[in-house]
C-alpha cells in the first residue's frame, strides 16, 4: 500500500509538532473525507496525525451568550445537543439532514469544516482539475455539472460546491473557528475561513499549513429568533443538497426585524446572502418581499449546461424556509 | 390444500444464515496461500495502449506478476451461445489486444500478497495511449456517426404504416431512457484456484452452469475439471448473469503464479465492466379510430450497445401482444458507442420498453379523449395476436379492476392539475405491467436420508429472492418433511444442472425438477419398502394403496416411517434424479398486472415524490407469499427510482462515466419508499405451464412504474415527459437557458 506515518496525539501542542508545516501531513477525525480519498488515491498525506484522543470533545456555554463546540464534537452529539435544538435549531436540521446516521456518527465539526469538494473530476485522479493539479484546467465547466456544481462564488478555474449542510447554518449563525498552529493559537471568522476558488482553487480554506482547527464558537443567538434548515434533492436522504437555504428571522408582528440567510448546494463556499438579508430587513412577511430577496440572493449567479436550474430551485428553499418560519409561531426560539 | 405450504409465507431458510454473517460470499472465501489481484482500467474510453511504464508498480511491495496485452496467456473465445451453456455477455477477452473499447476496460492486473498492496501497486502503473478522439459518446453521436444495426425480436403484422395515416386520432412521439447500472450491493468478484488443470472459482454468480461452459471453452479444459461456486449472492439484477472479463483474468492469473487470486471489481469500474442497462430511444406511432380503437400501433427503438458485441433491447417485446391491434410493428436496432457490452438489468426489454408504450398508451387515451383506464379496458388482447395463440391465463381486466377500486380511481379529477393537498398537487397515473413466462430444462437430485432429513441439490442460484426457500417447501408439500429437516443446496456446478436465476424462470424451471426428483426418491424408497428385506414386501410398489405422506409410508391401515424403512435395511438414503423439460408452445405464456400511483409535486419547492402505489399483479399461483410479495415492492421500489432518479451521466466529450459512486447515481433510500405500498396477488394457478401453475414474479413488478409515474406527473402539472429520468429541472419553470458545451 501506499505508506504514511501515523501519530496518535496527546495534546493540541503535541499534534501541532508531529504534523509540522508539511503540506503532505494531514490530521484526522473521524476519517470520513480523509480515509475515502486517501483510498481512492486523490490524497496522498505521508503523515497522518490522528487527533482522536484529544480533549476536544465539549459543548460549553460561553459568559457572552456564545457557544463553544469542541473540534471533535460529532455531527450526531452536536445535533443532538439540547442547546443546540433549542437555540440553534437551524444547526441541528442541518446537520441531520446531512450523510446518513452512521457517518454523522464519525464525522466531527471540524472535519465537516474541512470537508472536500464531490466534484467527479476532482475525484476521478484523471481529469483535469485545478484543485488537484493546479494549472491544469477544469473538466466541470463544460462537462457534466448537474448536482455537485455552483452557480454563486464560480470562477473560470473551479466551479465544485462545498458539500456541507453544517457550515451553511454556521455561515447564517455566525462563527468563529479557533486553531492552533506552528505559530500560536489565533481565530479565524467563519466566513473568512473558506475561500473562493478564484484563480487559486487548490487553495480552499484560511489555514497556514500545519494549523488545526480546536474550537467553533458560534455567535450567540439573536434574541427572539427563530430558525430553519430546508435542503432540496433528489432523493430525501443521504444526497447532497442540489439547493439549501438556512434562515434565522426575528420579526416584531408582520414585520422582519433582523435575517440571516445563507445558502448550500449553490455556492463554491458556505454562502452568506448579505444583499438579501438586507432586503428582507423591515419588510412586511410575505411572498413579495421572500421573492424579491431571493432574487437578490442569486443576482449575478452563473448557470452552466447543466445546473442553470439551481437559480430558481436555490430561491424556493429561500421563499418557503421564510414562509415556513414566519407563518409556524410555535417555531420562535430563545 | 388449505394447510398447503405451497402459498404460505414462510420466512427464508437461509435468512438467519445472512443476517448472521454466517452466509459466505464470493469474496468471503481466502483459500490458502491466496493473492489478490487489482485492476487497471483505461482513463480513455477509445484508442490503443501505446505502452505500459511497470517500473514502479514492479518494485511496489508485494508485487507477485502483473498482466497485460503482451503477458496474458493465450486463451480462447467462448462461442457465447445460451442453449451450449457457454453464454458471455462481453466475447472480447481481457488483454487480448492492445486496443481500448470503452473507460474502465482492463488494461492490466496487478497479482499481490495483499489487497492493499495489489491496489497500491496498480496506481503506480503508467500506461500511454494513442487516445483516437472520435470516441462515441452517446446514442445520438452513435446513429450520427455510423448509423444502425438491425436487431432481433422484430414482428410485423398487417399494415401499421398505412392505417396510421388518416386514422381518427393519432399520435407520434419519442422516448428516451437513460444508461442504468445494475448496482447490488455486492460487488463483483471471484476467487480462483487450480489444482493441476482443475479449475476452482467462487463467483458472485446467477448462473454457475453457464459460467463453467464459457470458461470450458475459454481455458479449453473439460467442463468436468471446472467447479464454479455461488451459494450467496448481494443480489445480481442481471448483471451477474453472464460472466464478465475480470473472471476470466483472475482464473487465469491464479494459473499463470500457481496460487488462487481473488479479485473484487471495484465500484467505479461496476459502472463499465458488468454491464448496464443501455440508453434507448423509441420512437412511437400510435392511432385509433373514432372510438379509440388501436388501428395501427409502430414501436421502434435503437438502443446504444458496445464496439465488441451487440446487445439488444428489446423494447417492443411487449408491445407485439399487449394490446389488440390488426396493424403493428415492432422494430428493434442498435448503434455503437465506446461503453462496455451492456446486459440484461430487471426486466430486460419491458422495463424501458413499457415506459414508452405504457407512456405512448396514456398520450393516446387523451387524444382520442377516453380515460386512460378505460382506453385500457378496451383495448387490451384478448389472445396473442403476434403468436396467434390464446393465453394460458390472463387476468389483467381483473388486475387492473381490483387495483384501480383499491386506489380509488374514480376519485379522479381528469383536469391536469386539479388535485390538490396545501402546497401540493396530486397526481393519478396507472400503467399495465406484463412479464413472459418462461420454463427451461432443469435437473434436480433429491435425497430422503436416514437421518430424518431431505437433502436437495441444483445448480440454480438463490440471489436473494427466495429459491432456497421455495425449493424446500416443495420438498416439504410432498414429503411432509418440516422445513427445517430439508437442506438445500444450490450455487455450486457439481449439483445437477440448473438454470441461471434469470427472466423470471426460476420458479416455474426448478419446482418442477425439484418435485419429480422428490417423486422419484419416494419411488426408490417404495422399492427398497417392497422388497424382499422390505416392510411391505410383495406389494406392488408402484400400487396406489401404498402411500408417502407426512413421512410415513402406509399400506393397508399399516404405516412405517422412511427412517425406519432406510435403518432396517441399513440404508443411507432415498435418491432420486429428474430432467424436467421447457415449457411447450400450445399457448402464449405471460403474466399480468396494472400499478396505479399517486405521485405529489410541491411547485414551491420543485420536490416530487411517489406517495401511494397500488399494483395488482397475476403472475399465476403464489408460491411463497412473503417472498413473492417482497419481489413486487422490491420491483416497485426499483422502478419509481428508474422513474424519477436513476442516469449513469457520461461526459459527452469523451465518453467517461461521471457519476460512478453510491453518492451521486441516486437509487432510492428508505427515505423515499411511498408511504403506502399495496400489492394484491391475484393467485390464479397457471396449470397449463406447470404443475405448481408458478409463473415467476422477479421482474414484472418493474415493468410499467416508470410510465405509471410519468402518467400521474402529467395528470399533476401537465408536462409530458418523455426522457427519462423526471428530474426535477424538467418540471420547473424558469430554468435558465445555457448553451451547452
Amino acid at each position: 500500500m501506499r505508506e504514511f506515518d501515523y501519530a496518535r496525539a496527546d495534546s493540541p501542542r503535541q499534534a501541532v509538532s508531529t504534523h509540522g508545516r508539511s503540506e503532505q501531513a494531514a490530521y484526522l477525525a473521524g476519517g470520513t473525507t480523509l480515509l475515502d480519498l486517501v483510498k481512492i488515491d486523490i490524497m496522498r498525506p505521508d503523515q497522518v496525525v490522528d487527533i482522536n484522543r484529544l480533549d476536544l470533545n465539549q459543548i460549553e456555554t460561553l459568559n457572552d451568550g456564545r457557544t463553544r463546540i469542541g473540534a471533535l464534537v460529532t455531527n450526531t452529539a452536536l445535533a443532538r445537543d439540547d442547546r443546540i435544538k433549542n437555540e440553534y435549531a437551524v444547526l441541528s436540521e442541518a446537520l441531520l439532514s446531512g450523510a446518513t446516521t452512521q457517518l454523522r456518527n464519525k464525522a466531527t465539526t471540524a472535519g465537516n469544516v474541512m470537508q472536500r469538494v464531490r466534484c467527479p473530476y476532482f475525484r476521478d485522479g484523471v481529469s483535469s482539475c485545478n484543485k488537484r493539479e493546479p494549472g491544469s484546467g477544469c473538466a466541470a465547466i463544460k462537462g457534466h455539472n448537474r448536482s455537485v456544481h455552483a452557480v454563486l462564488g464560480t470562477s473560470e478555474q473551479c466551479i465544485a460546491t462545498h458539500p456541507s449542510d453544517m457550515c451553511v447554518a454556521m455561515a447564517a449563525i455566525g462563527a468563529t473557528v479557533t486553531v492552533e498552529g506552528p505559530d500560536g493559537q489565533r481565530d479565524i471568522g467563519f466566513l473568512d475561513f473558506h475561500l473562493l476558488p478564484g484563480d487559486t482553487p487548490e487553495r480552499e480554506h484560511a489555514l497556514k499549513p500545519g494549523e488545526l482547527i480546536t474550537h467553533v464558537t458560534l455567535d450567540a443567538p439573536l434574541e427572539n429568533s427563530r430558525s430553519g434548515y430546508l435542503k432540496l434533492r433528489d432523493r430525501a436522504s443521504y444526497q447532497f443538497a442540489l439547493a439549501s437555504s438556512a434562515v434565522i428571522v426575528t420579526l416584531e408582528g408582520d414585520t422582519i426585524t433582523n435575517a440571516r440567510v445563507a445558502l448550500g448546494g449553490v455556492g463554491t463556499k458556505p454562502w452568506r446572502a448579505l444583499e438579501a438579508e438586507k432586503a428582507l430587513k423591515g419588510q412586511k412577511i410575505g411572498e413579495a418581499s421572500f421573492t424579491h430577496a431571493a432574487g437578490i440572493a442569486f443576482k449575478g449567479a452563473t448557470p452552466y449546461a447543466h445546473n442553470a436550474f439551481k437559480i430558481p430551485l436555490g430561491q424556493q428553499a429561500i421563499v418557503r424556509n421564510l414562509t415556513t418560519l414566519t407563518a409556524q409561531e410555535d417555531r420562535r426560539t430563545s | 390444500m388449505s394447510d398447503s405450504i405451497i402459498g404460505a409465507g414462510p420466512k427464508r431458510i437461509d435468512g438467519q444464515r445472512k443476517v448472521t454473517g454466517a452466509a459466505p460470499y464470493a469474496a468471503d472465501h481466502h483459500p490458502d496461500n491466496m493473492a489478490y489481484g487489482y485492476g487497471v482500467f483505461s482513463t480513455i474510453a477509445r484508442g490503443t495502449v501505446t505502452g505500459l511504464d511497470l517500473d514502479a508498480a514492479r518494485q511496489s511491495p508485494g508485487v507477485i506478476d502483473i498482466f497485460h496485452h503482451d503477458h496474458f496467456p493465450e486463451l480462447h473465445r467462448s462461442p457465447s451461445s445460451m442453449a451450449q451453456g457457454n453464454k458471455v455477455e462481453e466475447t472480447r477477452l481481457p488483454f487480448e489486444d492492445n486496443q481500448v473499447h470503452y473507460e474502465g476496460q482492463f488494461v492490466a492486473l496487478v497479482v499481490a500478497d495483499t489487497f492493499e498492496n495489489a491496489r497500491a501497486a496498480a496506481r503506480k502503473v503508467g500506461v500511454s495511449y494513442q487516445r483516437d478522439d472520435n470516441a462515441i459518446a452517446n446514442l445520438d453521436q452513435g446513429v450520427k456517426a455510423h448509423g444502425t444495426q438491425k436487431g432481433q425480436g422484430n414482428h410485423e403484422r398487417g399494415d401499421a404504416a398505412g392505417n396510421f395515416d388518416g386514422a381518427a386520432h393519432s399520435i407520434d412521439v419519442t422516448y428516451t431512457t437513460p444508461v442504468e447500472n445494475h448496482n447490488p450491493m455486492e460487488m463483483h468478484a471471484s476467487v480462483a484456484s487450480w489444482e493441476g488443470d482443475r479449475l476452482t472459482i467462487f463467483e458472485s454468480s446467477q448462473g454457475v452452469v453457464q459460467q463453467r461452459g464459457a470458461l470450458s471453452k475459454i481455458f479449453g479444459i473439460p467442463q468436468e475439471h471446472i467447479r464454479v461456486e455461488s451459494p450467496f449472492i448481494g443480489s445480481g439484477f442481471g448483471s451477474k448473469l453472464w460472466m464478465w472479463p475480470h473472471a476470466v483474468a483472475v482464473s487465469a492469473a491464479a494459473r499463470e503464479i500457481g496460487r488462487p487470486v481473488q479479485l473484487v471489481v471495484p465500484r467505479q469500474q461496476m459502472f463499465t465492466t458488468t454491464g448496464h442497462r443501455p440508453e434507448t430511444r423509441q420512437r412511437m406511432r400510435l392511432a385509433t379510430d373514432e372510438r379509440g380503437r388501436l388501428v395501427s400501433l409502430r414501436h421502434e427503438s435503437i438502443n446504444t450497445t458496445s464496439f465488441t458485441d451487440q446487445y439488444v433491447e428489446t423494447c417492443g417485446s411487449v408491445t407485439k401482444s399487449l394490446y389488440s391491434c390488426p396493424n403493428l410493428l415492432v422494430s428493434h436496432e442498435t448503434t455503437r458507442v465506446n461503453r462496455g457490452t451492456p446486459t440484461s438489468m430487471r426486466a430486460p426489454g419491458a422495463a424501458p420498453g413499457l415506459f414508452a408504450l405504457e407512456s405512448a398508451i396514456d398520450e393516446m387515451a387523451l387524444a382520442a379523449g377516453v380515460d386512460p383506464l378505460e382506453f385500457r379496458m378496451n383495448n387490451y388482447a384478448t389472445r396473442d395476436e403476434s403468436q396467434d395463440l390464446d393465453f394460458s391465463s390472463n387476468h389483467i381486466r381483473e388486475a387492473t379492476e381490483k387495483a384501480a377500486e383499491k386506489f380509488g380511481w374514480q376519485d379522479r379529477n381528469p383536469e391536469v392539475g386539479s388535485m390538490r393537498d396545501g402546497h401540493e398537487i396530486i397526481g393519478y397515473g396507472m400503467a399495465a405491467c406484463n412479464w413472459e413466462a418462461i420454463k427451461r430444462e432443469c435437473e434436480a437430485r433429491v435425497s430422503l436420508r436416514a437421518d430424518g432429513t431431505a437433502y436437495v441439490t441444483c445448480a440454480t442460484q438463490d440471489i436473494g429472492t427466495g429459491t432456497y426457500t421455495i425449493i424446500a417447501q416443495t420438498v416439504s408439500e410432498l414429503t411432509g418433511l418440516p422445513l427445517e429437516k430439508i437442506t438445500v443446496r444450490l450455487g455450486d456446478t457439481s449439483y445437477p444442472k440448473g438454470p441461471i436465476s434469470g427472466g423470471s424462470w426460476t420458479t416455474a424451471t426448478t419446482l418442477p425438477a425439484i418435485a419429480a426428483a422428490t417423486r422419484e426418491a419416494i419411488k426408490e424408497l417404495k422399492g427398497y419398502a417392497t422388497g424382499e428385506k422390505g416392510d411391505f414386501a410383495g406389494v406392488d410398489s408402484d400400487s396406489d394403496s401404498l402411500t408417502f405422506e407426512n413421512g410415513q409410508l402406509t399400506h393397508d391401515g399399516q404405516s412405517v416411517d422412511y427412517v425406519d424403512v432406510l435403518k432396517g435395511q441399513k440404508l443411507a438414503s432415498a435418491d432420486g434424479h429428474a430432467h424436467t423439460q421447457g415449457a411447450d408452445d400450445k399457448y402464449s405464456y405471460r403474466s399480468f398486472g396494472a400499478h396505479f400511483v399517486e405521485v405529489r409535486w410541491d411547485p414551491g419547492i420543485s420536490n416530487l415524490r411517489v406517495s401511494r402505489v397500488v399494483s395488482a399483479i397475476d403472475v399465476g399461483r403464489v408460491i411463497n407469499s412473503m417472498t413473492a410479495r417482497n419481489q413486487v415492492e422490491g420491483a416497485i421500489v426499483m422502478g419509481l427510482g428508474m422513474a424519477h432518479f436513476e442516469a449513469t451521466e457520461y461526459d459527452a466529450r469523451n465518453g467517461r462515466p461521471v457519476n460512478n459512486n453510491y453518492a451521486e447515481y441516486v437509487v432510492p433510500v428508505h427515505a423515499d419508499q411511498p408511504p403506502e405500498v399495496d400489492v394484491i396477488l391475484l393467485d390464479y394457478p397457471d396449470l397449463a405451464f406447470n404443475e405448481f401453475g408458478a409463473r415467476g414474479i422477479g421482474e414484472i413488478g418493474i415493468t410499467g412504474m416508470a410510465a405509471a409515474v410519468a402518467n400521474a406527473v402529467y395528470h399533476a402539472t401537465g408536462k409530458r415527459i418523455r426522457d427519462l429520468p423526471i428530474f426535477k429541472e424538467k418540471l420547473m419553470e424558469n430554468v435558465p437557458e445555457v448553451q451547452s458545451a
